[in-house]
């Protein structure tokens, strides 16, 4: 058994189509493709939020100053 | 060069290699970069030194010598004795080693192998940064690229290599064969070296060393990831035929290939390259909560764990698998820190070496039954076949030369700098001289000035 459908290279290349793995998965792959997408925006999200309310406390306002003065 | 379709493949082949060593170039420039940026003031110019002196000292020895070790070695010495009919047409006395009209293809396959050497050793370089002496990482190069990483090509990134005959062992892109031998090489060094002065806590905690200029380290990275775009083709033959390859395969129909001569595409290689590489930047800004380094290199550590099988891969799987490596790779260079007391300056262990031994592992199961090979008999991929060639890239021919050398260094006393200069720094001398040179010149200008000043009537 092999995960591309082919057992050796004994073939003849003009009709030979896709020789990625676990052909028939198309669609499953690209849901759980798309699942990482998403989920990478909602903890994106989610640690920017907490981020910039952390950081609105954080500042020492002469320091800000000082910052400000750097350009 | 018979007739016009051979004359136009040859040249075709000619052009096509020669173009992927230019882009290969662009490896060492960022990695020169990513070094430079990384390293403190005080050691800039050593460090530079350190990595560019890399380049002559493997080119030549890989001439001389590291070229016939990949003809001569693929059997040797465990299933049979040296090839000297292949090896000595690449001995640097024979004819097809110069200009040589009969033969246009040495030149440029030498080079692609030769940049591929630069890159494992200058893997090394990075790892060792601001307290190993220059001569003692300078043989480590020589080793390295024109050595030990040459024998495992020979053996696993051949067509004719023993691993790729009895362990079906499958590496298309290098994860093993380049990085974690360059990985487990860079681990023995450092495990003998040591750690910068102030890189540990008196309890042990390990502290950042941040580098002076994260801009250059940015832009070392981006021209990594362009040569390595380089290097993916470099891999390939471009263009042959079923009757030139001589195996199994039947029919006319001409393909590209991978280095085992089985078949795949340039095209192929294009999406999982890219998809690898966004699966590993997504993977690593979530695990390293978005630490921008962590993230550039989580790209780069992407590309390395899917490159064993990226020749074969769909897209979506050449993303998932570098994201997964990349979670599994961040977890363990903090694990390995704590607990050994390792100071990779620039995570080139993890990021070379162990994406790329979980590259080869995660490989042997997506690729399970794959015929390795185009040529019969030779066994297909499997996942004992992967883990065995990972363990002998990483630990046999990286990690153990790497540590045995580096042991004898140390026991000379000639591997790392003595304490006082990694504090003032290795450029002192040169910045002193600097400092004076410019003084000087500031007071003759003036002197200068002073003499030609006409006094006011």
């Amino acid at each position: 058994m092999s995960t591309i459908g082919y057992e050796s290279w004994a073939v003849d290349l003009a009709e030979v189509g896709a020789i990625y793995p676990f052909q028939g998965s198309e669609v499953l792959m690209t849901i759980l493709g798309v699942i990482f997408w998403v989920g990478w925006h909602r903890i994106q999200f989610v640690r920017e939020g907490k981020h910039l309310e952390e950081a609105r406390r954080a500042g020492d306002p002469d320091k800000v100053r000082e910052l400000l003065e750097k350009y | 060069m018979d007739g016009n379709l051979n004359a136009l493949t040859t040249v075709f082949t000619e052009f096509y290699y020669w173009v992927t060593v230019v882009f290969m170039f662009l490896i060492h420039v960022g990695f020169c970069m990513y070094e430079v940026g990384a390293s403190r003031h005080r050691n800039h110019m050593h460090t530079l030194m350190k990595n560019v002196m890399v380049i002559p000292l493997v080119t030549v020895t890989f001439f001389f010598f590291g070229w016939w070790i990949y003809w001569a070695f693929p059997d040797f010495p465990f299933f049979g004795g040296l090839n000297h009919e292949a090896g000595n047409a690449n001995l640097p006395w024979s004819e097809t080693m110069g200009t040589n009209l009969s033969d246009r293809i040495t030149g440029v396959f030498w080079a692609a192998f030769l940049l591929f050497s630069w890159t494992a050793a200058s893997i090394v370089s990075g790892a060792v940064i601001e307290r190993i002496r220059s001569s003692a990482l300078w043989v480590h190069a020589v080793l390295i690229g024109s050595v030990w990483w040459i024998i495992d090509a020979a053996w696993g990134w051949h067509y004719a290599g023993w691993m790729v005959k009895y362990l079906g062992y499958h590496d298309a892109y290098a994860s093993g064969v380049i990085h974690a031998i360059a990985g487990g090489y860079a681990l023995g060094v450092i495990m003998v070296l040591g750690p910068r002065i102030g890189k540990f806590a008196k309890d042990g905690t390990p502290r950042d060393i941040p580098p002076h200029n994260p801009w250059m380290l940015t832009i070392g990275i981006f021209l990594i990831y362009t040569g390595f775009w380089g290097f993916y083709a470099a891999c390939n033959v471009p263009a042959i035929s079923p009757e030139a390859i001589g195996g199994q395969i039947t029919g006319t129909t001409w393909t590209a290939t991978n280095i085992y001569l089985a078949p795949t595409s340039l095209s192929a290689i294009t999406f999982n390259f890219l998809m690898s590489l966004s699966g590993g930047l997504m993977a690593a800004y979530v695990v390293s909560r978005g630490d921008a380094f962590w993230t550039f290199s989580g790209g780069l550590a992407g590309v390395i764990t899917a490159s064993a099988g990226n020749d074969l891969y769909h897209p979506i799987q050449a993303m998932l698998v570098a994201a997964v490596g990349v979670v599994i790779v961040y977890n363990l260079h903090y694990w390995v820190e704590r607990r050994f007391k390792l100071d990779d300056a620039v995570g080139a262990v993890a990021v070379h070496g162990y994406a790329g031994v979980v590259g080869l592992v995660i490989s042997g199961f997506m690729l399970w039954g794959v015929p390795a090979s185009p040529f019969e008999g030779y066994a297909s991929i499997n996942p004992v076949g992967q883990t065995v060639g990972a363990l002998i890239m990483f630990f046999g021919l990286g990690f153990i030369p790497a540590w045995c050398v580096a042991k004898m260094q140390a026991a000379a006393g000639v591997l790392r700098i003595p304490e006082e200069v990694e504090l003032q720094g290795l450029d002192y001398a040169e910045h002193h001289a600097y400092e004076d040179a410019k003084a000087e010149i500031i007071e003759a200008d003036k002197a200068h000035l002073a003499a030609a000043a006409t006094p006011a009537e």
